[in-house]
């Protein structure tokens, strides 16, 4: 039970730093930090939690490394994008960022 | 021979291909157009033939439309009725396609008319040899479009558009109790064949099967022409006058003569429908051939003269004589298409259509004049041309039963025997009154002229043999009502042929000794106004009013209302897109807590 508590609470983290930070690498980390909160989720309840339905040994443990393997390529290509935007618009402000509107 | 009868869906499938054929590819090849389309009535005519001559009878179908367990099977069957049908439509069909060639030679739009033609021929066989109601309704609505498109061949004139779209309305309205008709039939029995009709009759109450009966007749009354659903067939004279003869005279408005004979069995059931036909026929014959006595256009004499001979159809069918009203459409079918094609011929070579300014026409046009009179006798009933047997028995059929209707009829006769004798000394007799050079139109105008004349002159003695292929003993001649109407019908030519000695003088000298009645007669007791003013007028008001108030006002203000608030309401949930991403997250975060809260909600409950 704790740690679902401590991946509730690394994700409501994440999610407040992505709607309150104004930077756009800030963003990006606190995406991070949601992603983190949702394998810790994952892996911690599969260890913890009985039941008929439960996978092999290994099997999420193996998804969790997955995970950070794609969490690194993800923030590879989501750095890259950044730095593409700030070179064309000499910002990273979130704020400056919104031509695409209705 | 029995080859073509196992067949007989070529009566339906030629003439529609030869129909398409020379609309599509008619353009491409003029000259051979009309020589194509003589295939379909000549298809249609070998079936009819050989159903005659091998009295074989056969019933074939194809699937139609089917969903779940039900079927409908689209179907043929030929039997006596059938042939005699095929024959009589084969041939005259044969003959108007021939004699076009001469009519219409020069016209403009020729792959059109003939394609039409050939359209009719397959709608009318496919009317005919159908085996239930449903394929007879499908030819049926198909004739009434050919006659539309026919009647308004020369649509650059106003008179015949207006008059096409006259007798498409007209005959929409009988059509309208011939679809309710069948609906209730299809509700009350399930069954639309013939046999599962028939069969199901005897275990209907007899309110229903009355009902349904009338229904059907209001589509017979339409198509047939019988008052008061008659007003279109004299306006439908705008059309060439092949046509007239093909369509308003021969075949399609004897179609509702033979939907009435062909489901016999459900009137048979009905007495009190019986009693409506009758009523509506014996009238329809006398009033109309009242009119035709004043008519000064020699087509529309022949107008009310057919809508006259279909009353006499319809008041046999009324006292159950159904075979004798068959016997009348088939010797009608060629007396009358022959006097159509002859007055063809006549406004071919004259250029009027005016009796008053014809007259002499025997000398330079020989073959017309006297197929023509041939025409005449038989109409009048004169023995022993083609109308004195049929009509007998018809007259015979109705006095018997009914002495008022049949008194109807008598004078009826004796003044169609005085309007043909009229038009007859008004057009072939005395001096030419106008100032052209009439002349014979060619073999291919002389040819259906004689051809027809046979049947019209020969027809009546096939009596016995039409009657044993519809089932029936014929009726052998009844000497004093067959004594009686030759005497009318004798007395209504010489009066006929005495007060007409001096052509339109004569016709002058009539309109002054008779008065207003001429006028009216001529005008057809204003009946058309009077349609015009009741019914007419009224809907044409409300269609306004429709259209209006109704469709402009509501209709309208609220389908551009509905287009006209999506981008209001576009523009104000435009501004939820701000371009903001982190606002956009918000939004799915607060999504998600919703879906959430929810689900537990609704797990909860």
């Amino acid at each position: 039970m704790n740690v679902a508590i401590l991946a509730s609470v690394l994700f409501a983290v994440g999610l407040y730093g992505v709607l309150t930070r104004r930077d756009l690498i800030a963003v990006l980390a606190s995406v991070e930090v949601m992603l983190g909160g949702a394998s810790v989720m994952l892996v911690g309840l599969a260890t913890t939690i009985e039941s008929a339905a439960a996978p092999e040994a290994g099997v999420v443990e193996a998804v969790g490394l997955f995970i950070i393997i794609l969490a690194a390529a993800e923030a590879a290509v989501a750095l890259g994008i950044v730095m593409a935007v700030a070179r064309r618009r000499r910002t990273t402000r979130v704020d400056d960022l919104t031509e695409v509107s209705g | 021979m029995t080859a073509l009868v196992e067949n007989a869906w070529i009566v339906v499938a030629v003439p529609f291909a030869i129909a398409l054929l020379v609309g599509v590819a008619g353009p491409l090849a003029r000259r051979l157009v009309p020589w194509v389309t003589l295939v379909a009535p000549l298809c249609v005519l070998a079936v009819g033939v050989s159903g005659l001559v091998t009295e074989a009878e056969h019933a074939g179908a194809v699937r139609w439309l089917f969903g779940g367990e039900y079927a409908l099977s689209f179907g043929w069957a030929v039997d006596g009725l059938t042939s005699v049908m095929l024959t009589v439509v084969g041939f005259v069909a044969t003959m108007v396609v021939l004699f076009s060639i001469g009519y219409m030679h020069g016209e403009t739009g020729l792959p059109r008319y003939f394609g039409s033609l050939a359209l009719f021929t397959g709608s009318m066989a496919l009317l005919v040899v159908a085996d239930g109601l449903v394929g007879l309704f499908v030819g049926w609505e198909l004739v009434g479009a050919c006659s539309y498109l026919l009647i308004g061949f020369w649509y650059q004139k106003p008179s015949a558009a207006a008059a096409a779209v006259k007798a498409f309305l007209t005959t929409r309205v009988g059509d309208v109790g011939l679809l309710l008709g069948l609906a209730l039939l299809w509700r009350e029995t399930g069954e639309l064949g013939y046999g599962g009709v028939f069969e199901a009759v005897e275990t209907l109450a007899p309110a229903v099967v009355t009902t349904v009966a009338v229904l059907l007749f209001i589509g017979a009354m339409g198509k047939s022409a019988q008052f008061p659903l008659h007003i279109w067939l004299p306006d439908a004279m705008e059309g060439p006058t092949p046509v007239s003869a093909l369509i308003h005279a021969a075949t399609m408005v004897a179609a509702g003569v033979f939907l009435v004979a062909r489901l016999w069995p459900v009137y048979e059931a009905a007495p009190s429908a019986q009693t409506v036909i009758l009523v509506v026929g014996a009238f329809t014959a006398f009033a109309s051939a009242t009119i035709a006595c004043a008519q000064r256009d020699i087509k529309k004499v022949l107008a009310y003269s057919t809508i006259s001979q279909l009353g006499f159809m319809f008041a046999a069918l009324g006292v159950g004589a159904w075979v004798a009203a068959m016997f009348h459409l088939v010797t009608h079918a060629a007396f009358k298409a022959l006097l159509f094609l002859g007055s063809g011929s006549v406004i071919h070579a004259t250029g009027t259509q005016d009796l008053r300014e014809m007259g002499g026409l025997a000398k330079p046009m020989p073959i017309t004049a006297w197929t023509w009179i041939v025409g005449s006798l038989a109409l009048a009933g004169v023995a022993p041309f083609a109308g004195f047997f049929s009509k007998d028995e018809v007259i015979h059929a109705v006095v018997t039963h009914n002495v008022v209707a049949g008194v109807a009829l008598f004078a009826a006769s004796a003044l169609t025997a005085f309007y043909i004798t009229r038009a007859t000394r008004l057009a072939f007799f005395g001096k030419y009154r106008g100032d052209g050079h009439p002349h014979e139109g060619g073999w291919v105008m002389s040819l259906p002229l004689v051809a027809l004349a046979i049947p019209a002159a020969a027809a009546g003695f096939a009596g016995h043999k039409i009657a044993e292929h519809l089932g029936e003993h014929g009726e052998a001649l009844n000497l004093p009502v067959a004594a009686a109407s030759l005497s009318v019908a004798l007395l209504g030519i010489v009066v006929g042929w005495t007060s007409y000695r001096d052509g339109a003088e004569s016709e002058a000298a009539m309109e002054s000794r008779m008065g207003g009645l001429w006028t009216t007669l001529r005008g057809a007791y204003g009946f058309d106004g009077f349609v015009g003013a009741v019914i007419v007028r009224p809907v044409v008001a409300i269609s306004d009013w429709l259209y209006g108030f109704v469709d402009r006002k509501i209709v309208d203000t609220t389908v551009e209302g509905a287009g006209k608030s999506l981008p209001v309401i576009g523009r104000m949930l435009s501004v939820l897109q701000n371009g903001d991403a982190q606002w956009y997250a918000a939004l799915i975060g607060a999504g998600a807590v919703i879906l959430v809260a929810l689900s537990l909600v609704v797990k909860g409950g």
